[in-house]
């Protein structure tokens, strides 16, 4: 894309609404969000960057094969759901930790990393598919 | 340890060292086999320790709980039978690791050789050990899988491959037929269980479904033993590293099928059906069998032949089912695991020593491998039933069981016979003609095997030789006990080296003399039997590629006939499909919704974005180019968004923004690859049957949301999520908790089809500017032709 303003925000754009999506992903299980929806966001964002600066740049950026982010993910979603076993309790049934880090109680769960792993696989498998067809949309 | 949790530990052995394989193959070479050969000898030991206990006529069942809720257990049971085949697929197991590390020296691949034949050990091992229907079918299906890598080891070779998907094919699909076999038995019986299914009694065989289950069960058993008209594969997977030929086409695999005949005789058999198919099978593959054997003169095919004929002798045996020939099918089962085990590890050491095993290309190898001689004579003893060898017992128990002097008896004698001198001739081929006459040049210099190799057939031909010797308590141990399991009530096996004259007597005296007469005019009856095959042209190797390539024309028919490869047609009979279905479903039952009406008082805000709604289905409809178009659909969608938004439904909204924006990005990207013109130029006539379905679609599904929301709300679900959600879930997002929490597992699913998608997209859009190219190439060629 040839605008000068365009290229020039999109980056700024891009790492605001990845934070943004991981902020989504973390409040969702009390406030509306959650792993699908910042997931959407995640690829909306490399979208933008997408179209602003090339297809490759986006590949450099996320390092990692779409594909193999989103493999991590559904990984992830399954080890979530397996560790319930090693409780004894049936699979998928949510545990919670409540570890105090600086005096800061925070509520870890096997069901945030199930949400982790929706997001994960959401952003890489619709990114992988937005980032193939650009690539070749020029042809 | 207990017992149970040992027998466990021994079903899953193998693999765990078919996991360490590759590893230990890499560091030690190919002297990791003398490691790996130790989780065959420790479950052959951990076996021997049962064999008192079943002596005395118990049987040991245990087992885990696996799909309780459909009564699926992971259960073993051992008897006779099992404990016969356990401690045969542990000991020639191990003996023929030690030989794969001697015949597999310095191959690049050794390491997977070791993985693959051990895993198929293990599955092996658990068929024969599998108490429950289901266990024994996961089985048997893992030794078909486990036998097409390694029919395949050598993969670059084309004759390989084809023996493989031959072999998978035709044992895969026995087994699909198992499966239907084994559930009809289950629904007669409402048993899962072999060892309840034994003490059911007969009433299965009165059961009208009986002859679907034995022919289905059946189906299964042929194929798997190769019996004609399905022996075809078995021949073809020589084409296997012979450790492989001699483990699983000689020794193991190939029994599976006459494992589950005589596993389920005494619910089965001794109907007239049972006693009149499975013997003309048998009989019909033992004399094909043999007759094809001595046609070739490549030591694995003649070998490979000769297994056939005596699966076939085996299924003979439990067809007719009388004592004496359910323990001839005993004692020759183990007989020929011995010897033809042997036999096969011969073969290869020959092979691998001079680098032919073609019998018109060897001779005088008797000085160079004095050792290797004397195994292949002994095990050829056995093979030809003399005494003292342990072959001559279960020869003599075949004829015993055979002469009663009625007419049926009288056929199938002369049949035996005949085969079973065949037989004899084609053991002596192998064992003297590389060996005697004047040596013949081989590709490679013959000299003595490595003890890698001559120790698994030296041990096998020596059990051979003293199974026979010590019959009392061979027969005391193992082969009372497994007629007993066979036969279903305790049977005692008597047979011993003792001269004993009788019929048996003369009927292996015939054998022999035909035999001798046979082997002496061995050239001449291969080439008599070389015109005969030549004549009929035709054999069921030929049948199968001709069923392949029909199955293949008839898919590609078919597929043409249903699927015409073009979007718009299979656009238009989706949306046909679904505006019939949400047209016509509430008008054939009557539940036409009742005419909406609308509030007086919707505030202005409501009014303004349906009016933006609106004004983007219009903006759609009026687009003079499809880009526009597609933009504007989105203008649609927002304000979708905001009614959700409005009615207190935020993560919808929030989803449904989301979805817009990039459907928007990703359509106007895939816009862009398509190569359409910008607007739709086609004629009204043309764009009128399409608009017609996209009103009749829209009609319904308004009328489908209409009376959805018309009935009165049930919020027992609501009330539900809403009570739990904080309390079980800690989540006060409702919709986020059910989706990651309530109803995860849903979720699960979805976000792996989520990824399945991704990849089909990804890999559809990478073939396309492929096949394109290869297309436009081969309608270049067309045109040239034409």
């Amino acid at each position: 894309m040839k605008s000068v303003i365009f290229r020039t925000v999109a980056p700024f754009l891009t790492s605001l609404m990845t934070l943004f999506s991981i902020f989504v992903l973390l409040r969702g299980h009390n406030e509306p969000g959650g792993g699908f929806i910042g997931g959407l966001i995640a690829v909306s964002a490399l979208a933008i960057y997408g179209i602003a600066h090339g297809v490759e740049t986006v590949r450099r950026a996320i390092y990692f094969h779409p594909l193999a982010i989103a493999g991590a993910g559904l990984f992830a979603a399954t080890v979530a759901g397996l560790i319930s076993l090693f409780a004894h309790v049936p699979f998928m049934t949510g545990l919670w930790v409540y570890p105090s880090i600086f005096g800061v109680e925070i509520p870890l769960s096997t069901v945030m990393l199930f949400d982790t792993g929706v997001y994960l696989v959401v952003v890489g498998s619709i990114s992988s598919v937005a980032l193939s067809l650009e690539e070749r949309g020029g042809e | 340890m207990d017992i149970a949790a040992l027998t466990f530990l021994a079903l899953g052995l193998p693999f765990v060292a078919a996991l360490v394989a590759p590893v230990l193959t890499r560091f030690l070479g190919h002297n990791a086999a003398w490691l790996l050969a130790l989780a065959p000898v420790a479950i052959f030991v951990h076996f021997l320790r049962f064999l008192p206990e079943i002596a005395s006529g118990e049987i040991v069942t245990g087992g885990y709980a696996w799909i309780p809720s459909f009564n699926v257990s992971f259960s073993w049971l051992i008897d006779g039978l099992s404990l016969t085949f356990a401690l045969l697929i542990s000991g020639i197991g191990a003996l023929i690791v030690l030989y794969s590390g001697g015949y597999l020296k310095g191959h690049p691949h050794q390491g997977r050789f070791f993985s693959f034949i051990l895993m198929f050990m293990g599955s092996m091992q658990g068929l024969v050990l599998s108490d429950s229907f289901l266990m024994l079918f996961v089985f048997w299906e893992l030794t078909s899988i486990t036998s097409f890598l390694l029919i395949g080891f050598d993969h670059g070779r084309e004759a390989a491959r084809r023996a493989a998907l031959q072999a998978l094919v035709v044992t895969g699909g026995g087994g699909l037929l198992l499966l239907a076999g084994l559930l009809i038995l289950w629904n007669m019986s409402g048993i899962t269980q072999f060892s309840l299914l034994l003490s059911f009694g007969g009433e299965l065989k009165e059961s009208p479904f009986y002859l679907a289950a034995l022919l289905l069960v059946l189906g299964g058993a042929v194929t798997k033993s190769a019996q004609f008209p399905f022996h075809f594969w078995l021949p073809n997977a020589m084409e296997a590293p012979t450790p492989v030929s001699a483990y699983l086409h000689s020794a193991t695999m190939v029994k599976a099928g006459v494992y589950l005949l005589m596993r389920l005789n005494p619910v089965l058999g001794g109907t007239p059906e049972w006693q009149i198919l499975l013997p003309l099978f048998g009989v019909a593959t033992l004399v094909t069998g043999a007759a094809l054997a001595v046609r070739q003169t490549d030591l694995k095919l003649m070998l490979a032949y000769t297994t056939m004929a005596s699966l076939g002798l085996l299924v003979l045996l439990t067809g007719l089912g009388s004592p004496h020939a359910i323990e001839a099918a005993a004692l020759y089962l183990v007989a020929h695991a011995l010897f033809k085990g042997a036999l096969f590890m011969v073969a290869g050491i020959i092979d691998h020593e001079t680098g032919a095993r073609d019998l018109t290309k060897l001779g005088g190898l008797r000085s160079a491998m004095p050792l290797t001689f004397a195994i292949a004579l002994a095990a050829a003893l056995s093979m030809g039933g003399l005494p003292p060898f342990f072959g001559f017992l279960a020869k003599e128990e075949i004829y015993e069981a055979l002469s009663s002097f009625d007419r049926r008896s009288m056929v199938f004698a002369g049949l035996t016979v005949l085969g079973n001198a065949l037989m004899f001739a084609v053991a002596f081929a192998i064992a003297l003609k590389p060996f005697l006459g004047l040596k013949v040049e081989t590709p490679r210099h013959a000299h003595e095997a490595p003890v890698l190799l001559w120790l698994g057939p030296a041990i096998l031909a020596l059990k051979g030789l003293s199974i026979a010797l010590m019959s009392g308590l061979a027969h005391r141990l193992i082969s009372s006990p497994m007629s007993s399991a066979i036969a279903g009530e305790p049977r005692t096996v008597t047979i011993s080296l003792a001269p004993h004259i009788g019929a048996p007597l003369l009927l292996s005296a015939v054998t022999l003399l035909v035999g001798v007469a046979f082997y002496l005019n061995l050239d001449r009856l291969r080439a008599a039997m070389a015109v005969i095959l030549t004549d009929i042209g035709w054999g069921p190797d030929r049948g199968f590629d001709q069923f392949i390539r029909g199955l293949l024309r008839l898919a590609v028919a078919v597929t043409h006939r249903l699927q015409s490869g073009k979007l718009d047609v299979y656009m238009t009979v989706v949306f046909v499909l679904v505006a019939v279905v949400l047209l016509g479903t509430p008008v054939h039952f009557g539940e036409l919704p009742r005419a909406p009406f609308f509030a007086a008082d919707v505030p202005m805000h409501e009014l303004a974005i349906m009016a933006i709604a609106v004004a983007g289905l219009l903006a759609v409809v009026m687009a003079a180019d499809r880009l526009t178009a597609i933009v504007s659909l989105g203008i649609q969608g927002f304000a979708v968004a905001v009614i959700f938004l409005l009615y207190g439904a935020p993560d919808l909204s929030f989803t449904q923004f989301m979805i817009e924006t990039l459907s928007v990005v990703v359509l106007a990207l895939v816009m862009t690859r398509l190569r359409l013109s910008p607007s739709d130029r086609r004629p009204l006539h043309q764009k009128l049957p399409d608009s017609m379905i996209a009103l009749a679609c829209g009609f319904g599904f308004g009328l489908f949301l209409l009376r959805a929301t018309g009935t009165p709300f049930d919020a027992t679900l609501t009330d539900f999520y809403n009570l739990y959600s904080k309390s079980i879930a800690h989540g006060a997002n409702v919709v986020n908790v059910i989706i990651v929490d309530f109803r995860g597992t849903d979720t699960l699913g979805e976000i792996a089809v989520v990824m399945i998608t991704g990849l089909a997209i990804l890999s559809l859009v990478r073939l396309r500017a492929g096949s394109l190219k290869r297309g436009a190439d081969d309608r270049q060629d067309a045109e040239e032709r034409a």
